[in-house]
């Protein structure tokens, strides 16, 4: 495969991005996968796309609009009964700045 | 019986939708220890969904098309009242507080739900073996891997649990498990049915999809499920004829071709040798068979793989502990949410939103996801010349029969190898189905892929069903 793709540092700062705490053992097994699997769609480097439009969605999609009025919504004491933790109306959550004393 | 068969006989009052629900159920009772298909047996509600359609029998309305037929539901589809967990721990208890559109449109045909099948967690994977829950095993042979993702909706059906099943399918994850359990497994256009519901991997290419024993049946079930939804912008608008209707109509004068980029290096001999016989069959049939190329094909894997876990990886940041399912405590939110999603996803998936992380980074984007997105052209601009000269095209579903328990888990690549033949499809927004055409040298059984433009199912149904009877 040649040259490393995914360093072990910068695995672990895609981790963080993405909200997860890997372990040594979990970090260390995720670079080499990851920088395997990196060798491996590298072939899309190698092809000619220039001036190629990148397709989003393969068939032609509008926007669809409706007219503004209300409709159904879920209940929101339904909703909220299957959250981890509510009050008054609302999710609870830890403090988002700083942390709980 | 088949799920036609059962409709017919429930609607004419020949038999109770309680009684067939009853060997449905005991069916799973013997067998479900050993293949573990379900994460959930609903067997009281299914029942008392059962004595709801007889009674519309009794007192003279017709339940609908699938009365009294026993459906098994992918765990990724929310069901009110009926836990859903996408065999993923971040979403263990969760019971959604609405049905997907499929769901509603099942129960108002008739239909019964008997349970929620195992699935690869959050349909990553390609042998059920990423469930949180515990693997399913082929009822074909237990040693064997059923395919994957929707491995347990095509073991439920292999095993006769239920005649029809319902599937998601992002990158083959329908198809390749009918492939390996010996069950049809249908891809439909991307907008043909509503994804409401179904809870998102890929958005740009996830599609629901039946599985079933037979063309019939899986065509009867699309037919229930596919229509306009607003509730899903991405839905198609227009109406789409029925594909029941056609499914008699043969292939006669239909330009078939044989995919050449998707039939030689990587094939295993015994599938190469099914698929030949396949095309035989519809040559026979009066197709004009020739070969076909679709180049950029060859590049579906890497491009899929990108563009599937960039999307996943944002619809995946969902669970954060705030709203529904798992929370792990922490002093501070930003802390819970990686506590949360830490203890919550399973290796397969903390890969795979590792990647999809990775390929929308700074510095990473126009590389990795935006080349990926040009790709995706590429490979549509290929498949649209090779509509100008064939009606269909035709491909191994599987590059290999059903592989043990435990082979790939510790190596994601060739993992991911077993999705070759399935991707390009999901790429490019068609219609594609598997249908079993006999067993490899191992005696497990061999799927044949029919690729339909989009729309184009109503002549993909009919040569899955030429397909079927060249085998009786």
């Amino acid at each position: 495969m040649g040259q490393q793709r995914i360093t072990r540092a910068e695995c672990a700062r895609v981790a963080a991005l993405a909200r997860l705490e890997l372990t040594e053992e979990e970090l260390e097994r995720f670079t080499g996968q990851l920088d395997e699997l990196l060798g491996h769609v590298a072939e899309v480097e190698a092809l000619d796309v220039e001036g190629l439009a990148p397709t989003m969605h393969a068939l032609p999609i509008a926007n669809v609009l409706r007219p503004d009025v209300p409709g159904e919504v879920l209940d929101r004491d339904e909703v909220l009964a299957r959250a981890p933790l509510a009050e008054d109306g609302q999710f609870r959550v830890p403090p988002v700045l700083g942390e709980a004393p | 019986m088949t799920a036609v068969e059962i409709s017919e006989a429930v609607r004419s009052g020949q038999r109770s939708a309680r009684s067939v629900v009853d060997m449905s159920l005991s069916t799973i009772g013997a067998g479900e220890a050993e293949v573990h298909a379900f994460n959930l047996v609903a067997a009281e509600q299914a029942l008392a969904q059962a004595d709801e359609i007889d009674r519309m029998v009794a007192a003279g309305e017709d339940p609908g098309p699938l009365a009294g037929v026993p459906v098994a539901l992918k765990d990724n589809l929310c069901t009110r009242g009926m836990g859903t967990t996408c065999s993923s721990r971040i979403l263990e208890g969760w019971v959604p507080p609405y049905d997907a559109t499929v769901v509603e449109l099942l129960r108002n045909a008739g239909a019964v739900f008997v349970g929620k099948t195992n699935m690869d967690e959050f349909a990553m994977g390609s042998s059920t073996e990423n469930s949180a829950f515990g693997p399913t095993r082929n009822p074909r042979d237990l040693s064997r891997v059923p395919g994957g993702s929707s491995g347990g909706s095509a073991a439920a059906v292999a095993a006769g649990f239920a005649p029809v099943a319902l599937g998601s399918d992002t990158g083959g994850s329908i198809r390749q498990p009918a492939a390996l359990c010996g069950v049809v497994g249908v891809k439909p256009t991307y907008g043909l049915v509503s994804r409401y519901g179904l809870v998102a991997f890929a958005s740009s290419l996830d599609q629901i999809g039946p599985l079933a024993a037979t063309v019939a049946d899986s065509a009867r079930v699309l037919d229930v499920i596919s229509g306009p939804d607003a509730r899903d912008s991405t839905s198609i608008g227009d109406p789409q004829p029925p594909v029941s209707a056609t499914l008699g109509d043969g292939v006669d004068g239909l330009r078939v071709g044989v995919l050449a980029e998707l039939s030689g290096d990587g094939i295993a001999p015994d599938v190469a040798a099914r698929v030949r016989a396949a095309v035989g069959a519809l040559e026979a049939a009066g197709a004009r068979v020739a070969e076909a190329s679709v180049p950029a094909a060859v590049y579906g894997l890497s491009a899929y793989y990108l563009i599937a876990q960039a999307e996943a990886s944002s619809n995946l940041a969902r669970y954060d502990g705030v709203r529904y399912g798992l929370r792990v405590d922490a002093p501070s939110t930003p802390g819970m949410n990686t506590a949360t999603r830490s203890a919550g996803f399973g290796d397969e998936v903390k890969r795979r939103i590792m990647v999809g992380t990775y390929a929308l980074s700074a510095g990473y984007y126009d590389a990795y996801y935006g080349r990926a997105q040009k790709v995706r052209t590429l490979i549509v601009d290929d498949f649209a010349s090779a509509w100008e000269q064939f009606d269909l095209l035709v491909s191994p579903t599987s590059p290999t029969t059903a592989f043990s328990l435990g082979e790939r888990t510790d190596d994601p690549m060739s993992m991911y190898m077993s999705d070759v033949c399935t991707v390009p499809v999901n790429l490019a927004g068609q219609a594609a189905m598997s249908v079993p055409y006999g067993v490899g040298d191992d005696g497990l059984p061999v799927g044949v892929q029919i690729l339909a433009p989009a729309l184009g199912e109503p002549v993909m149904f009919r040569a899955a069903a030429v397909l079927e009877a060249s085998l009786q």
